[in-house]
């Protein structure tokens, strides 16, 4: 009887394979293997990722990872630098959604220090939160879908995120390094037509997730190339200490946001998106379906955003009004103390966590009292999901892996540190 | 579980080996013999009221520069969270300088594989019977443990050559039954 061996392509007898013992199902030889080193500097590794892979035709039999490509030691910077010259670095964490690490990082010192901020600037992190939410997802979603061969989707994810861009950049003056919030609050207010050019801007994003949604969510290319595709089970995923839509993708419905809700998440209105398989269809529609939430929660923030002032008037943290510095002696010591000799937490250790757009974002501080921080160690939530890849891709082929990649979202400046 | 019940359930079933406990802003860390850790962290995981089934991260720490330190010179920190409870945990674990070895948790969490990777590149914690105790963040030929308050932050060092992996792989390979 002829059959097709898939190893070869080639017809063969089953009597004849049996007898010469070359049963590729049981035959496993090292020598039959092709290896394949997949990055570090290639286009669909979204950054510097390597994985070496060793092939046995088109598929992947084992694989394991590297890192560190993008290391450049941002807790050691953080322990020369002082509380408050930390804020830039953390842009450079998750540069995709820089506000969520700005955030991320003064919450923690900020439950150190036991300063409230105000409502309103409460109000505006979450905004700008969300915002960063939806735009780290239209990124992931748009830049997983051009490594899967879908490239119109890309221009719809990134024309609506160019717009929240446009809006950040009036906010902060800065497009992708925004540094915009201060510990106690927030730098600066936001501009008069704020709150209409978010409404319009929200218009332009549901409007490019329904665009994707039409083209990829029926897509029979679409979907034979993610559903069941590298798959990964609740237990693994909770194992390797996944968070986020990843983890959700699972249907773990897990979100600190819910868990352990921080600036009043608990008053808004939205819905925990939750996959079922843990593929990468499911990691791809998590986002997409959280970015309609996100979207839900930023119209109720402004309906509720209150007037007051965004930075705290605690003297341990905030600058005096100009004219205080100038004007009077009290408000030039205080002007003085803070640039001089920082903000200094009491001796202490704090770990504090936000929900980021790619999970768990925690920071670790150790303060000794002085300006500097002792010590911060950042929990950044991929380096969990990419230390679960290699056994990912075993099984798949070499496009699977790609796509896989992407729907994990790996941001190197975040993973590397 | 509230936090003052969990420090007395684990004292119960751990009473040689929990050594203390200290308030950290709200979350009660528990300090633990560092050769009793993964012993603990089995009843952390295990134990149905606790059901601790996520290790969110892992901390290490010189207090060499410490202003009036009196302690061991390094500390790890353990968090862990548990997804069906919602209560979270902090276990923390101090490592003498001149011997700065730690029983790992591989078997007990996945990501333990990493986050002792990054504890010993960084800070050069060892941790014993850990199955790939290689450098993560920095190069291969890197000399030193960044992190520690000796290490001046403007050092600069020599890497060339890349790593071929090729001895993770043969593992890799051989876990997969390929000879």
């Amino acid at each position: 009887m002829n059959t097709i061996d898939p190893k070869t392509l080639l017809p063969t007898t089953s009597a004849e394979s049996s007898a010469s013992g070359l049963d590729a199902a049981k035959h496993k030889d090292k020598k039959d293997l092709v290896f394949v080193n997949l990055g570090p500097s290639h286009p669909a590794t979204h950054g510097c990722l390597r994985a070496l892979c060793a092939l046995d035709g088109e598929t992947i039999v084992a694989a394991v990872t590297e890192m560190g490509y993008l290391h450049r030691g941002f807790e050691k910077d953080t322990e020369v630098h002082s509380f408050q010259q930390v804020i830039p670095y953390t842009d450079r964490l998750n540069y995709v959604s820089a506000i969520m690490n700005n955030v991320g990082y003064c919450k923690a010192v900020e439950k150190m220090l036991g300063i409230p901020i105000p409502d309103r600037a409460m109000v505006l992190r979450v905004i700008t939160c969300e915002l960063n939410r939806i735009i780290d997802h239209l990124v992931c979603a748009g830049a997983n879908l051009v490594d899967i061969g879908a490239l119109t989707n890309f221009w719809y994810a990134f024309n609506a995120r160019e717009k929240v861009y446009d809006i950040l950049e009036k906010l902060c003056g800065a497009r992708l390094t925004s540094s915009y919030t201060r510990i106690g609050g927030l730098s600066r207010d936001t501009y008069p037509a704020f709150a209409d050019e978010v409404k319009a801007v929200l218009k332009d994003i549901r409007k490019s997730v329904a665009e994707i949604n039409k083209l990829v969510s029926k897509n029979r290319i679409f979907v034979d190339r993610t559903q069941g595709v590298c798959v990964i089970s609740k237990e693994r995923a909770i194992s390797y200490g996944w968070t986020g839509p990843t983890l959700r993708a699972c249907g773990v419905e897990y979100d600190l946001r819910k868990a352990e809700p921080y600036y009043h998440y608990e008053d808004f209105k939205f819905e925990v998106p939750v996959g079922t398989k843990g593929d990468t269809y499911d990691r791809i529609f998590v986002r997409l379906y959280e970015i309609e939430e996100s979207a839900g929660i930023i119209e109720q923030a402004l309906r509720k955003l209150p007037k007051g002032p965004v930075m705290t008037d605690d003297k341990r943290v905030a600058l005096p009004p100009k004219q205080e510095t100038y004007g009077n002696i009290e408000g030039l010591m205080n002007h003085f103390k803070i640039i001089m000799h920082g903000i200094c937490p009491e001796p202490g250790e704090v770990y504090d966590s936000t929900e980021a757009a790619n999970g768990e974002l925690g920071f670790y501080i150790v303060a000794d009292g002085s300006k500097n921080p002792y010590r911060v160690k950042c929990r950044p939530p991929c380096f969990m999901n990419f230390a679960a890849f290699h056994e990912m891709i075993e099984g798949g082929m070499i496009a699977d892996a790609i796509a896989n990649l992407g729907s994990i979202n790996i941001i190197a400046g975040e993973l590397d540190r | 579980m509230e936090k003052e019940k969990l420090f007395e359930k684990l004292k119960e079933k751990h009473p040689q080996t929990i050594l203390g406990s200290a308030d950290r802003f709200g979350a009660l860390e528990i300090q633990v013999d560092r050769n009793a850790i993964a012993d603990v962290v089995r009843t952390l995981r295990d134990d149905a009221e606790l059901a601790f089934n996520v290790l969110v991260d892992l901390v290490s720490i010189d207090y060499s520069a410490y202003p009036g330190w009196t302690g061991e010179r390094f500390g790890l920190a353990y968090l862990f969270k548990s997804l069906t409870l919602g209560h979270r945990a902090q276990l923390k674990v101090a490592v003498p300088e001149g011997e700065p070895v730690v029983p790992t948790l591989s078997g007990l969490y996945a990501n333990s594989d990493w986050l002792e990777r990054e504890a010993y590149d960084q800070m050069g914690i060892r941790f014993t019977r850990h199955p790939n105790l290689k450098r993560i963040l920095n190069h291969h030929e890197f000399v030193g443990h960044p992190l520690r308050k000796d290490y001046p932050i403007t050092k600069r060092q020599w890497l060339s050559a890349n790593e071929s992996l090729m001895d993770e792989m043969e593992v890799r390979l051989k876990e997969k039954g390929y000879e």
